[in-house]
């Protein structure tokens, strides 16, 4: 397998996946345990994704100072309800300083 | 008048994601160089996956010397988390037909984020569409960029971009967390099952995994 026909297998299963998503019959739609599902699973997956895209890298666990005070810098502008831009131009700014200041 | 404000709002938070959210195609663009992938191999991925978890998961997998299929079937995997964000979706975009086959390809976590803290129909529908476009453009554009200029743009990190991914995903999720005890232990539980999970399983899954809570908590409110 070259890496071009990986690359298309996973343009295509990646687009049928989001297509299989929104075309599903609407009858499945109105089961209350899939509306349950479907509003339940992005908070879950949102925070698991959060969670590894901070504290992992490379398959392992790995706290990282820099990120960990950029996402810190991210929950106080949120308490103080700073407009979304605001919120991540303050978590990568606290981020890079951090960065260079710890080396 | 108060239509308008939604729709404006939800303009807004939309632009905000997209552009900031499709800026850290940069780093996208950069790894994917880095791991081994050519120029056109990148911005193929970002223009027809537009999936960017799924994307890095290939190109890390691929760089760290892994087998392509299991590569990829990781990759896969990770993006069926979109299948059930479309579920979600479907009720609140209602498309048809051609715009349904364009509406897909945008069904991805900040579409979906940005869709849904709406608080109107009409708004929610603006959001997708804006914050569809403007990702999607801006996270070409860097995708290029990065991989053409990794060298010369410096280290994304140095910039601090990669927690902008993290971020963003805070930023949305916030008052769903503020909002309800449930929500916040289903946030914190599904964290946890993802960061427990990482060290012994292949990327992708640790993140998937993290929806058994869900299933657990839909079991509990059937048997009620």
């Amino acid at each position: 397998m070259t890496l071009w026909w990986a690359i298309a297998a996973l343009c295509a299963g990646c687009y049928a996946l989001k297509l299989a998503g929104l075309a599903a019959p609407r009858r499945m739609l109105e089961h209350p345990v899939v509306r349950r599902f479907a509003e339940l699973v992005p908070v879950a997956l949102l925070a698991a994704l959060i969670a590894v895209q901070m504290f992992t890298e490379e398959g392992g666990l790995r706290f990282d100072p820099a990120r960990t005070a950029g996402l810190g810098a991210a929950v106080v502008a949120l308490l103080l309800r700073a407009p979304f831009l605001v919120i991540l131009a303050a978590a990568a700014v606290v981020t890079a300083l951090v960065r260079l200041f710890l080396g | 008048m108060e239509q308008t404000t939604h729709r404006s709002a939800a303009v807004r938070d939309a632009l905000g994601v997209g552009v900031a959210v499709g800026l850290s195609g940069v780093a996208f663009g950069a790894a994917a160089i880095t791991a081994g992938l050519s120029v056109p191999q990148a911005c193929v991925l970002s223009l027809l996956t537009f999936t960017g978890a799924s994307q890095f998961a290939l190109t890390g997998a691929v760089g760290a010397g892994g087998d392509l299929v299991t590569a990829t079937l990781g990759a896969l995997l990770l993006g069926g988390r979109n299948t059930l964000y479309g579920l979600r979706l479907a009720d609140l975009l209602r498309v048809r037909g051609a715009r349904r086959l364009v509406a897909a390809h945008g069904v991805i976590d900040e579409t979906t984020a940005v869709t849904l803290a709406q608080p109107t129909e009409e708004a929610a529908r603006t959001g997708f569409t804006t914050t569809f476009a403007s990702l999607y453009v801006t996270w070409n554009l860097t995708t290029l960029a990065g991989a053409y200029g990794a060298s010369s743009l410096g280290d994304p990190a140095a910039l601090g971009l990669d927690v902008v991914g993290p971020a963003a995903f805070l930023a949305i999720l916030w008052p769903r967390l503020a909002s309800s005890a449930q929500l916040r232990l289903l946030a914190a539980a599904g964290a946890v099952i993802a960061l427990c999970a990482t060290p012994f399983l292949p990327p992708g899954l640790p993140v998937l995994l993290s929806a058994l809570p869900v299933v657990g908590a839909v079991l509990v409110v059937m048997a009620r």
